[in-house]
């Protein structure tokens, strides 16, 4: 029997039904403008104190750290361009890593445009930031660091304590992306030695349109956008109060015991999957989120893979340079030194707390069909 | 993103496989790049009477390969020398743009099993 099988979660979710029922008077009843200060808006306002109350205590900040926008790629390009821009004058290098998410990559490409310096510190074989390369890449001018907590690609989850100390006894700004991460491991502000993190609502079962970022100092950033003084005056625009009240609702929702099952059914399907010959998991299996698997199978393709498993209902996402429109694989990948013709055939899991058994079982089935099919297509390999 | 008719032909394509005793064969693309085609030609009186394909690659590809044998078989050489991309890209029903290259490739394939062919018989 034909089953239809959600698992691309790291690209976004299902909105949890408790998160959808939280969100709907916020639009029929108590749709008041946050900023308006009659009754309306004071309930519209409340409830957006509220949920940055929530939040900020969920990660150990305090609410006026936490500021709403609209996802994690505003969340990124605030935290980088608004600290370039904020300290110009006392340094123009910036240090990143080979493997960030687009919106960190090519906003610190674009800030290279206007005459900053960016230096991009390698990956390991098994998905790590090279700690060592980072502090000696540190000079005097270093005005921010910014490394994502768990990579989106593949899960693997960096040392972010450790960096974040090194950033701080220099002090230099430290940004991380923990757009993946949070709801799944611990994000401690205080304990990470945190300045700055972007966080997204839709990846943990929020909805889309929402995130936030963490700022420890608000005198080391200066705003994108210009308005209004919603926001501590950092980002202007009419508050999404709806969908703070969903942000906070799925944060609530998150639980150890959801982030252990879907670890089983992790640990189960990469068994399993391994078991189909020459492939092989990317990333290391150990210091991983509990809901990423992401394999490269020889021979084929991963877009091909993608367009089998669709058929058989089940979705998943690739790294494979054929669903890129610059037809180049996965940077993530080819920074970890996967050979180019691996990366092209890897191909992305990535589960929920809904996710069942039965589904990993359908879907382990559906993938060795559909990659044993696409052997018997490929030149290769025989 | 992919017409019907890619999509069909990437499902169930009809002319997978390897002809051991081929007139040419024509080998295409390579693996860094990720498309890797393999196209084998039966000929007789100058008739492609069988083709068959290897591909690693997209959906774009491996459908491209298909509709091209389809069109290829039963063509004279010269014939099958005038399929042009933009010939298979309409038989598929169009190819999203950044997949052209897919329909060059199998036209290249089949322009290499060709040359193969010909050096083969040559006299």
């Amino acid at each position: 029997m034909k089953m239809r099988v959600y698992l691309d979660n790291a690209a976004t979710t299902k909105t949890a039904p408790e998160v959808v029922e939280a969100m709907q008077p916020y639009f029929t009843e108590k749709y008041g403008n946050a900023s308006s200060i009659h009754s309306f808006g004071e309930e519209a306002k409340e409830a957006l104190e509220n949920a940055r109350e929530q939040i900020a205590k969920y990660i150990n900040a305090e609410p006026e750290e936490i500021i709403f926008t609209s996802g994690g790629t505003e969340s990124d390009n605030l935290a980088i361009k608004g600290t370039a821009y904020a300290l110009k004058n006392k340094g123009k290098h910036i240090i990143t890593s080979k493997f960030e998410h687009h919106a960190v990559l090519e906003t610190c490409q674009a800030l290279e445009k206007e005459g900053f310096e960016v230096t991009y510190i390698g990956i390991s074989k098994d998905g790590f930031v090279d700690i060592d390369s980072l502090k000696s890449a540190i000079r005097n001018d270093t005005i921010l660091v910014t490394i994502m907590h768990a990579n989106n690609e593949i899960g693997t989850i960096q040392d972010i304590e450790k960096i974040g100390a090194i950033c701080r006894e220099k002090g230099i700004v430290f940004h991380t992306d923990a757009i993946q991460s949070l709801g799944k491991i611990p994000v401690d502000a205080k304990k990470m030695h945190l300045d700055l993190a972007s966080f997204s609502a839709h990846k943990l079962h929020g909805p889309k349109g929402i995130g936030a970022l963490y700022i420890r100092k608000k005198d080391k950033i200066k705003k994108l956008f210009y308005g209004g003084v919603q926001e501590f005056n950092l980002r202007p625009g009419t508050e999404n109060v709806s969908g703070a009240v969903g942000f906070a609702k799925a944060i609530e929702l998150m639980s150890e015991k959801d982030a252990q099952n879907m670890k089983e059914l992790q640990e189960y399907l990469i068994d399993e999957l391994l078991q189909i010959p020459e492939a092989c998991l990317n990333g290391s299996r150990e210091k991983r989120l509990c809901n990423n698997v992401n394999i490269s199978f020889s021979h084929i393709e991963g877009e091909s893979v993608l367009l089998g498993l669709n058929d058989k209902g089940v979705a998943v996402s690739t790294g494979s340079a054929c669903t890129s429109q610059k037809l180049e694989p996965s940077h993530v990948l080819i920074a970890m030194g996967v050979k180019p013709e691996d990366a092209h055939g890897s191909v992305r899991f990535s589960l929920s707390k809904y996710n069942t058994k039965e589904e990993i079982d359908y879907t382990i089935n559906a993938v060795k069909a559909v990659v044993e099919n696409l052997r018997k297509i490929s030149p290769l390999g025989k | 993103m992919y017409s019907e008719k890619v999509l069909k032909h990437f499902k169930k394509p009809h002319n997978v496989g390897k002809i051991e005793d081929a007139d040419g064969i024509g080998k295409v693309g390579n693996r860094a790049c990720g498309d890797v085609m393999k196209l084998y030609i039966k000929v007789e009186d100058n008739k492609i009477v069988d083709i068959k394909f290897e591909t690693m690659g997209c959906a774009a590809a491996i459908s491209s390969s298909d509709m091209l044998c389809e069109m290829a078989k039963g063509k004279t050489i010269e014939e099958a020398l005038k399929i042009t991309k933009d010939d298979l890209i309409k038989e598929l029903e169009g190819l999203p743009p950044v997949k052209i290259h897919c329909s060059v490739l199998a036209v290249d394939a089949l322009h290499e099993a060709i040359k193969e062919y010909k050096l083969k018989h040559k006299k």
